[in-house]
């Protein structure tokens, strides 16, 4: 009896010191496909590891975890959840939250009523929306840069289209009430650093961002619970700006009548005048040199066919694709099968929403052996058009330069 | 047996509740060399050491400098001027850009 309590202590002791006993996911699960011009480190340590809750994803680091999505999710134009990417700042990541213990705290010197709200309050006390959009990192396709720069060397998967659900930020701002003196909330979410002295990633958007029927303070994915990594069990979404903006675990909603002087709005993740077509600038933020990054630029990516596939000559061959940008709606995609020199149309596909992917197709027979480069160009409703040459940037970001894909035909 | 059933199948589901959701970090090794030792002590702690090894081989000496520096001034690491020289020297020699 004596041994048999042990053994059961024993068990519960090791259950809870670690995930020993608990199914894992495949680990390990080979080298990823990983497309070409990232640098060699990124070739000799990446690896397809699963985190809990995910499918293998391309592992650029563990501690914090930054996993991005293999191109070849993108052919279906919502991410699956369990594929969607994955990105932290800080080492000290929450474990599993409860839901129904979780409280947003409102308030700060720009608000009127400060309260704190939990999930059940916000699903029944505010208009339930769900949107449509791409959630990418700020540096997505960094590890591409040329010439390279420090950072997390993203390849073409820090990325992901969802159907976020939630309730609208300015819905719940008007029951805490914004002095008029607000200028920028703050948001902060359950993440925090390993040393005292790291600033906590704590960001800020503009009120009037805040304040956009777009920005969600959203629950759901896809139809389902946000995943733990991807900000469980609440976070923001702020369609068309980049990702850096949309925090993860949501705590604090803080209106404030100062521009926020923290770090990582501050001094990280921010642009050079001039250099990028933005419209959307963070006014309180901006200095003669730089401002903070906003939205997204136009974009696009070839999803099929794989790398390393041999079409037949004679044979129709369709390249299919994802174009998106901040939200201004995609106008066009067309496509070069001689490296630019004359470009024909793509035909787009359903039009999920200004947020999204959007789908894109071009058939072409190609006629005889060799290698045909296709290149894809995505323009937006406003004009802006891929670029053809990287603006670079020290800090990687951005990337949105037309790439080659080389297609071997047999 | 059968009895103690339900315990151990709730200590395992509270094990599912409590530190499951971590993954797994498997031990990222560095080059072999002087220095290393102190780069493992100081860097570490704080991020898992592929961030060194996914930023190879394009970092120049002065590029590497600037990152130690930048954890340091910016991300608030606790180390000492002579380690911050030998890290450098180890991530330059070791993950930088050759000649």
């Amino acid at each position: 009896m004596l041994d048999r309590r042990r053994l059961l202590l024993g068990i519960g002791a090791a259950a809870l010191a670690g995930p020993g006993l608990l199914p894992r996911l495949a680990a390990g699960a080979g080298k990823p496909a990983l497309t070409t011009g990232l640098p060699e480190g990124v070739y000799d340590t990446a690896d397809l590891e699963a985190l809990p809750g995910k499918r293998p994803l391309i592992k650029l680091s563990y501690r914090p975890p930054n996993y991005e999505t293999p191109v070849s999710y993108f052919d279906s134009v919502f991410t699956p959840n369990d594929a969607f990417f994955v990105r932290y700042h800080l080492a000290d990541i929450p474990e599993t939250l409860d839901a129904a213990a979780w409280k947003i705290k409102f308030g700060g010197e720009g608000a009127t009523a400060p309260v704190e709200l939990g999930l059940a309050e916000l699903k029944s006390g505010f208009e339930r929306v769900e949107i449509a959009a791409v959630c990418q990192c700020s540096g997505n396709r960094r590890g591409l840069s040329e010439p390279h720069v420090p950072g997390i060397q993203w390849g073409l998967g820090a990325m992901g289209n969802a159907r976020w659900r939630g309730v609208r930020l300015k819905d719940v701002l008007a029951k805490v009430g914004l002095r008029k003196e607000a200028v920028e909330i703050v948001v902060k979410g359950a993440d925090s650093p390993v040393l005292d002295k790291t600033p906590d990633f704590v960001k800020s958007i503009p009120v009037w961002k805040a304040l956009d029927e777009n920005t969600l303070i959203a629950w759901e994915m896809n139809g389902e619970p946000l995943p733990h990594f991807n900000g469980f069990p609440v976070r923001l979404v702020v369609p068309g700006w980049t990702a850096t903006y949309w925090m993860k675990h949501l705590a604090t909603v803080e209106a404030v009548t100062k521009p926020f002087d923290g770090f990582w709005v501050k001094s990280a993740y921010r642009i050079p005048i001039g250099r990028f077509p933005v419209t959307q600038h963070f006014l309180t933020q901006m200095n003669e040199a730089s401002e903070p990054i906003t939205e997204m630029v136009v974009n696009s990516v070839v999803t099929a066919p794989a790398a390393g596939h041999k079409a037949k000559a004679g044979r129709p061959l369709e390249i299919r694709g994802l174009a998106w940008d901040g939200g201004y709606g995609i106008r066009h995609v067309e496509v070069s099968l001689d490296e630019g020199k004359s470009w024909r149309e793509a035909d787009l596909g359903q039009d999920y929403g200004r947020f999204a992917f959007r789908p894109w197709n071009f058939r072409f027979t190609p006629m005889k052996p060799g290698v045909v480069t296709v290149m894809a160009k995505a323009s937006n409703g406003i004009g802006q058009t891929q670029a053809e040459a990287l603006i670079f940037n020290p800090a990687g970001y951005h990337n949105n330069v037309i790439r080659p894909l080389a297609v071997t035909v047999v | 047996m059968r009895s103690q059933l339900p315990v151990v199948t709730a200590l395992i589901v509270l094990a599912a509740a409590v530190g499951a959701v971590r993954g797994e970090e498997k031990p990222v090794p560095l080059k072999p060399g002087p220095g290393e030792d102190v780069v493992a002590a100081n860097c570490n702690a704080c991020h898992s050491l592929d961030y060194i090894r996914i930023n190879t081989p394009f970092m120049t000496g002065k590029m590497w400098e600037a990152e130690v520096s930048k954890m340091i001034s910016a991300f608030g690491a606790t180390i000492e001027p002579a380690d911050a020289k030998t890290i450098t020297d180890y991530l330059s020699r070791n993950y930088g850009k050759p000649g």
